[in-house]
């Protein structure tokens, strides 16, 4: 059917069209299908390693489902939420149908085919490697090959954001980018330069040896590409919910967004500093030099700017909403905050864990206090917070609030909403805080059982098990939101009201070129990748001693 | 509102902003002199030397042959640990150093990535098959620690454990005469 056949009025009025909608619930179901398995078997991890269950006889079936569980929670959720919300983003920030539904949906076949592909492998144990790889211990190729249709499939969301955005300009010269398209392209942008870095990696190096053509890897080399990956995709996770903080949460709770330049802004510089930072993993490597470790600690210092900027421009948007419904005092609106509101729940619970996660990571990506830290429970807690807790319960909130749109259903109850959030923000803190505790006293990680008997390892008992509980909430409210969504299938078909993003309170009709396209940042995000990682990347190929021989997992030795 | 109002209202904002702006402009600046402080005035650093090894050979000639692994005492009284990770264990499997005086470690991997903490200090490392991981630390005073692998290495990974015993520097001496390497105590 021709594009031209959707009537653009729908999405001018601010609803979807009809395919877009299947388009948008097909991605956010998948992932969020995909989502409710990974944590069952995250939470059946947290278990079998804790004192309440003796140690799992084949411990290769944690490694396994260690491997599962990454690469749904890491690779496939994350992207298809971003792809889904991208392409309702487009339509509805832009008020017009999607330009290239049939590739639209082509890269959502191809990524349920890499998904697909790269479970199978695991499932059967042919590729217990984790989900970040770890060469020279290789598992089978197409457990690789799935991941990277994954990329490529979202790839086609990427060139499709561009395009759409390129179109729109066209027919609108001049006019500012709507924020949330802004948001949206620029984390397109910064996941396909993001994804080059472990593609670089599976394409030159692990794909060639897992094959067979070759028996050695530059297991080195493969790190540091990983590297520039492994940061820089927690930027991507983030967007959507960066973009919820913007566009969706200063509507949702009755007030203005303080400032739609600071939005922009903090956007750009994720582009800038979210690449040439990721040796801050490497700290404790011996294959890259004292230089490049400190160059890019100094660059993982400047990406705490654009969260602080937002930060300060999402409590100052709350505070509008609070003076609006008549809050006053220096402190006293906080009470005036619709707290009933399931949106106004979950940008506090994000702040929350953002703050203790984002002190965390002051601590991780320090030049000196990372070496207390590094490889030890600490970092899996860490990163639960941040990504499982501030970004994931984002991402509820934008599912919550689309949900309406897409399936032209009543409100969801806020109650049950609130329900899942308050278990989410409980769960979290269960899991995590005990977790980093434990991480503190020394506990490696990845390790499917302990010896809780030895004395050493006796006070950390304790902290194993309050994770498991927390897990064991976060498996309930991960639930109780399938539950929710899957619930409104069953209602009514009701028409919407229109779906509006925030509006800032001084909505200029003009804003700086520079922050109304991303020739700049792409151009530094690109400069400064090179810079930073130059060197070192063209130092290791050029070293063949480093080149190890391979050792496969799974197969018969 | 009227025009000037209008400007009022966005001078306070732009205002806040500016302040705000310093804020984090002071937090990093902070972050960035803390690093460059402690790494020059302590020393503290992480480990740096980018120095190769083949992995195939290192239990044939070199520095990590297994006779060469364990403890030494240089004349110089420098002491240097040497050793070697492969799936899943180390080799030695416990450590005897001193305690109050610098100890150099030099490890490398022989097979997967691997790594270790030493409990309750922060020596922590990467052992990178083709690469020689080194760095020097000094443990305060007598303990027992353990040293597990914490990085995934295989299915084997969760029992790669080793132990490092802290002994007073006396004493360790005592035991490393004559250029031995000195061996840990039965449990």
């Amino acid at each position: 059917m021709p594009q031209s056949f959707w009537p653009a009025r729908l999405t001018e009025k601010g609803l979807l069209v009809q395919l877009a909608r299947r388009l948008v619930l097909a991605h956010f179901w998948v992932a969020f299908v995909a989502f409710a398995i990974a944590i069952l078997l995250g939470e059946w991890q947290m278990y079998v390693r804790s004192p309440l269950h003796a140690w799992v006889n084949n411990p290769e079936l944690y490694y396994r489902s260690v491997t599962a569980h990454g690469t749904v929670m890491g690779y496939v959720m994350p992207t298809l939420v971003a792809m889904g919300f991208g392409y309702a983003i487009c339509e509805l920030a832009l008020g017009r149908p999607l330009v290239g539904l049939r590739w639209a949906w082509a890269g959502f076949w191809i990524v349920l085919t890499g998904t697909v592909m790269a479970s199978v492998p695991v499932a059967l144990g042919r590729a217990s490697v984790l989900y970040t790889f770890y060469p020279p211990m290789l598992g089978s190729p197409f457990y690789y090959l799935g991941i990277v249709l994954v990329v490529v499939g979202s790839w086609i969301w990427v060139a499709l954001m561009s395009i759409n955005l390129r179109l729109w300009k066209k027919d609108n010269p001049g006019r500012p980018v709507p924020l949330a398209m802004f948001g949206n392209v620029a984390g397109a942008y910064l996941w396909a330069w993001t994804s080059v870095g472990a593609a670089l990696e599976i394409l030159l190096l692990i794909l060639p040896a897992a094959f067979g053509f070759k028996d050695t890897i530059n297991a080195g080399l493969a790190r540091v590409f990983f590297s520039w990956t492994l940061h820089a995709i927690v930027y991507f996770w983030l967007m959507p919910a960066y973009i919820a903080f913007y566009t969706i949460i200063p509507r949702a709770i009755g007030g203005r967004l303080y400032s739609d330049t600071m939005g922009r802004i903090a956007f750009a510089l994720f582009l800038v500093f979210s690449m040439p930072i990721g040796i801050h993993h490497l700290f404790a490597d011996p294959q890259v030099g004292s230089g490049f470790k400190f160059v890019h600690a100094v660059f993982t210092v400047m990406v705490s700017v654009p969260t602080l900027l937002t930060v300060f421009t999402i409590v100052a948007s709350v505070e509008i909403a609070a003076r609006l419904r008549g809050g006053k005092g220096l402190f006293g609106w906080v009470k005036a905050l619709p707290w009933s509101n399931p949106a106004m729940l979950a940008v506090t619970f994000a702040f929350i864990m953002l703050g203790f996660g984002g002190a965390g990571g002051l601590i991780n990506m320090s030049y000196q206090l990372n070496e207390t830290i590094h490889n030890t429970q600490w970092v899996t807690g860490h990163f639960h917070l941040i990504f499982g807790g501030a970004i994931v319960i984002m991402y509820f909130v934008l599912a919550y609030d689309l949900w309406p749109q897409l399936l032209r259903c009543e409100p969801l109850s806020a109650r049950l909403m609130r329900t899942q959030l308050w278990l989410w923000f409980i769960g979290m803190m269960v899991l995590t805080l005990p977790w980093h505790f434990v991480g503190l006293l020394g506990m490696p990680r990845r390790m499917a059982y302990f010896d809780y008997s030895h004395p050493a390892l006796q006070p950390q008992a304790w902290g194993v098990t309050m994770s498991a509980v927390g897990g064991l909430i976060l498996v309930i409210s991960a639930l109780l939101f399938v539950y929710i969504l899957a619930k409104a299938h069953r209602g009514a078909v009701v028409e919407p009201e229109a779906y509006r993003f925030s509006t800032a309170v001084h909505e200029s009709s003009h804003v700086p070129a520079a922050l109304n396209s991303f020739g700049l940042w792409l151009a530094l995000m690109i400069g400064l990748t090179v810079v930073n990682y130059g060197f070192p990347i063209v130092q290791l190929a050029l070293t063949p001693a480093a080149s190890v021989p391979v050792i496969p997992m799974g197969a018969k030795r | 509102m009227n025009a000037s109002a209008s400007h009022q209202v966005e001078a306070v904002a732009v205002a806040a902003e500016r302040r705000w702006a310093m804020v984090v402009g002071f937090i990093v600046v902070l972050l960035i002199g803390m690093m460059i402080f402690t790494g020059l005035h302590w020393v503290a650093m992480p480990p740096s030397r980018v120095e190769t090894i083949d992995p195939r050979t290192l239990h044939l000639s070199g520095e990590f042959v297994e006779d060469n692994l364990g403890t030494e005492v240089a004349p110089d009284g420098r002491v240097t640990v040497r050793l070697v990770a492969q799936q899943y264990s180390f080799t030695p499997q416990c450590l005897v150093v001193p305690a109050g005086v610098p100890v150099t470690f030099r490890g490398t991997a022989s097979d997967a990535i691997h790594g270790f903490i030493i409990s309750a200090t922060n020596a922590n490392v990467m052992l990178v098959p083709g690469f020689i991981a080194t760095f020097t630390t000094t443990f305060q005073k007598p303990a027992e620690h353990l040293m597990p692998c914490h990085e995934y290495c295989g299915t084997g990974h969760e029992g790669m454990w080793a132990r490092v015993q802290v002994l007073d520097a006396a004493e360790f001496l005592a035991r490393s005469a004559n250029g031995e390497r000195p061996a840990c105590a039965a449990r």
